[in-house]
Formats: structure tokens, sequence, C-alpha cells
């Protein structure tokens, strides 16, 4: 199968990335170092192709209610303009994905989701097959929405002159979004992302997205702005603990077990998955998703097995070098009681038993909590 | 472009005889395709290496590759710098970021590895496939 390419494909290979396929995408894994790239983000701005990700729009007098059905989180008191975070769980409680619902009004909910891959036609197909019995329209507009991010301390200064709506660019509140105008092109801007830093994602026409993407990189060019790949997102992500799915969650693992409990609201009605999650907390976690700091031996890696005194009691789910930290951590989901013990935890690289200690996540503060 | 004083492997280690010793590391090639070498896992003075054996091992921040020896032999010298600043490679990789030193056997050479005009066309012929 061919790989799709973003709107933004030509750009990436005018500014010499490296690419890799990606939910079945080409996309920019580096532009010059994933550690360079990095920490651009967390000391300055960087501007991120995200036009892969999905956009499926609910349209109806039972938008609010049908999300309520399909998600674990509360959305029926959401304002508009008012952006959450949860999943879509099976009924067992595991996880087709997670997602961003944003509140348009009563009457419109715009979910975004992972590229699943191509598409987001995994996400869609299942969301679809549950509306029977609601009043509600299921539109897949992944291919006409383009995406960038914009993220790191510089961002709001840098978007406040260039964006026109109703609310300046840094007065927009943290998962909160509106309308407005960017380079005279339509744009939905969030105040979200998914670095752990301060910055907007800014959702438009796929028609569009050069023109903005060309836009920004000039407008930051004086603050030091960087176009960052994938490779950076992943440890940017990483250092504040935020999960990838197919790595760090997945169909097997519920939202208890991964440290997203707090989305999960049991006084609801119904939503699906609801029973199995009931039961799993009624019964008590049988394993936890961990973090875990490797001190010397090399970087723990997805897949690598977690052992005790030579028994095997977990895997890492997640595991990389972290430039800010300049440490290596790793999340892996781990048996209980063993998620719980102080030492004796190794990680298996490459046929040796490397050591690890259990480490508090998020393994750096999002900038909020600073 | 390639520095003339040493001689290539086709897996892109460098390597230069002196004082009966082979010193080897990774060319700019390798260490710019690998970018941001965060950990090395050397090899321990007295261990053996066959000829196109791996005794070294290089992690990036998205990969892990192997360092393999033009010649049999033992290791005689491993560069300890590394361990704290594996940056090296990546900074100067036919200097300071040199990997370790073979004691080869009797009778190993260089003579069969390429010269910096080949290696060149070597990597050409690499990047261009």
């Amino acid at each position: 199968m061919e790989l799709l390419l973003t709107p933004l494909h030509e750009e990436h290979l005018a500014l010499g990335a490296k690419m890799i396929p990606f939910d079945g995408f080409d996309m920019p894994v580096q532009y010059t170092s994933i550690i360079e790239e990095h920490l651009a983000v967390r000391e300055r701005v960087g501007l991120f192709d995200v036009s892969h990700m999905g956009e499926i729009e609910l349209h109806g007098k039972d938008a609010v209610r049908f999300t309520d059905y399909l998600v674990p989180n509360a959305i029926a008191g959401m304002s508009d303009g008012a952006i959450k975070y949860t999943q879509l769980c099976y009924p067992h409680g595991g996880q087709v994905d997670d997602i961003f619902v944003y509140k348009v009004d009563n009457e419109y909910v715009l979910l975004v989701v992972n590229a699943s891959p191509a598409y987001s036609v995994k996400d869609f197909d299942w969301i679809d097959s549950h509306k029977d019995g609601f009043e509600v329209e299921v539109l897949n507009r992944s291919i006409d929405y383009g995406q960038v991010a914009l993220q790191g301390p510089v961002s709001p200064a840098l978007l406040e002159p260039l964006f026109r709506g109703p609310v300046a660019a840094p007065d927009l509140g943290r998962f909160k979004f509106v309308n407005g105008t960017l380079f005279g092109r339509d744009v939905l801007v969030s105040r979200t992302g998914y670095t752990g830093e301060d910055g907007f994602e800014i959702y438009s026409d796929t028609r569009d997205v050069v023109t903005i993407w060309h836009g920004l990189l000039e407008a930051g060019s004086d603050q030091g702005i960087l176009p960052i790949g994938l490779g950076a997102r992943d440890t940017l992500r990483f250092e504040v603990c935020y999960w990838l799915y197919g790595n760090d969650i997945d169909e097997n693992t519920n939202p208890l077990e991964t440290g997203q409990g707090w989305t999960v609201k049991f006084e609801k009605e119904d939503f699906i998955g609801k029973a199995a999650l009931l039961e799993a907390r009624n019964k008590g976690l049988t394993r936890r998703l961990t973090g875990l700091h490797v001190p010397t031996g090399g970087i723990a890696r997805t897949g690598m097995e977690v052992t005790k005194d030579g028994r095997t009691v977990g895997r890492v789910t997640s595991g990389n070098y972290c430039p800010s930290l300049k440490k290596v951590y790793a999340m892996a989901m781990i048996d209980l009681p063993y998620a719980d013990v102080q030492d004796g935890l190794a990680v298996s690289i490459r046929g040796r038993d490397v050591p690890a200690e259990v480490a508090d996540m998020p393994f750096i503060a999002p900038f909020n909590k600073r | 472009m390639y520095p003339t004083d040493v001689r290539y492997t086709k897996t892109h280690e460098w390597a230069r005889l002196e004082d009966g010793m082979v010193t080897i590391g990774i060319t700019s090639y390798a260490s710019e395709e690998l970018s941001d070498i965060v950990y090395v896992e050397l090899p321990d003075v007295g261990d053996t290496t066959e000829e196109a054996g791996a005794f070294a091992t290089l992690e990036s921040v998205k990969a892990v590759s192997e360092v393999y020896s033009p010649v049999a032999g033992t290791i005689g010298a491993a560069n300890l710098r590394l361990q704290d600043e594996p940056g090296l490679i990546n900074e100067e990789p036919y200097g300071e970021g040199w990997i370790a030193k073979v004691e080869p056997v009797d009778g190993a050479s260089l003579e069969g590895l390429m010269d910096a005009a080949e290696y060149e066309k070597h990597v050409e012929a690499e990047r261009g496939a």
C-alpha cells in the first residue's frame, strides 16, 4: 500500500527532512537533529505538521448525547468552545483510541483522533457503527482538514499579532478553542498540545496549510523557530508522560490501569465499556503503567521485558533518551505488586538485565505545573 | 571531502594504523545518519574481535547501530570519554570521537579497505539507492 502524503509533504522534502512511514503517512522524523528540535520547543518555539490527525464531525440534535455514549468522560456539561481529553472504549474496557472532544455547540461536536492509519477510518467506522438510535450525522472530514501545532513558551507572543479572532491568542484559555483567521485563512485555534509546553493547535482547510506553515516559520524566524519532526514530538510528549496509542495504550489496556482514570466518570448514565470498567474498578487493578529511570546501560525501548530477580513482571510500552533531562526513562506496564517494589527491577536490553528504578510520572512537569 | 589519512570500510568505519594498533571510528556520513548519539557500549580491553565482527554498539535517540572491526585482533584500548560524552562521535568522528584501538593479528592489513575517493563514491552510491 502506498504511503499517504500530508499537504506539507513537499515542504518537508524541501527542508531536507528525513522521512519515515507513520500511521500510513510519509512523515518527517527529523529535519536537523531530534535533540536540537526537542530543545527548541522547550526553550523557544517549534512548528509541527500534524495534518495526519483525523477530524470526525458529529452534527444533529443528539450530537452531545451520542458523544457521551461513546466516551467515558462527561460531555453534557461542557460549555461551547471547550475541549476534553478522553477515549473511545470497547465494551470490554480496552481502547479503540484516545481522542479530544471539541464541543462547538449543542448540535455540533468535533472529535480529533489519531491517524489510525489512513484518514482515521478505524475510528470513523467505530463511531458510525454505533449511531443507531441517535439523531446524529457522522462525517469523516479528515481529508479536508489540515493541521499544524505551534508549541513552546514563545508561541503566544508569536501568534498574537497574526491571529484575528474573538479573543487574542495569549488570552485563549487552556483547553478552549475559537474560530478566526490567520494570514487571511479561516482557522480553528485551540490552546492545546502534545508537548507539555504552552502552545496552540491550528486547524484549517487542507488547501490553506502550506500558507500557514510558511507564514508561521517566517514570522518566527527571528525568534529561532524550527520545524519539528516526529522524533522530537515523541521525546517531548514522553518527558511529560502523555500516552501514545499503540505503545502505552491499546485495545488491551483500560483507562484505569494507565493513569487515565481521571477521565472516567462513573456517575454518567451509560457509555460503551462502563460495565467492564466498573468491574475492573471493583476487583482492583492487576497491573499498572509505571515510570522507570534507567541510570546507565542503554535506552529502554518499546517491547523490552521488565524483570525482577530474573522473572518477567512487565513490558516497556515507551522508552526514550530524554533530551531535557539527559537521562533514559521508560513507561512500562508492570504486574502488581511488582509495580510498587523499591528495588530489584531491571529492563532486558539486548540480552542484559539493566537495573531500573521506579520513577514518578511525569518525568518533567508540564508548563502549567511548573 | 573525507580525510585522506585513514582507510574506509563498506560499513562506514574508518581505520588508521599507527604504532602497531588500528584505531577505529565511524565516518561523518555514518554519524550524520545516526545523529544524536546518546549512548555507547564499548568493548573491554582484552576482548577479541573477528574481521567484520561487531565490537561496539551505538545508540542514537531513534536507532541502535553496531560498529564492525576491519581486522581480527584484540582490543587494546577503548575511548572511555564516550561514556560521558557520546556526542563526541557526532562532533569529531575522526578525532576525539574515536571508538577503540585493536591490536591486529599477524598478517592482518588495511590494504583491502577503500581510500577516501573510493569511499566517497561508495557513499554516493548508497545515497542514490
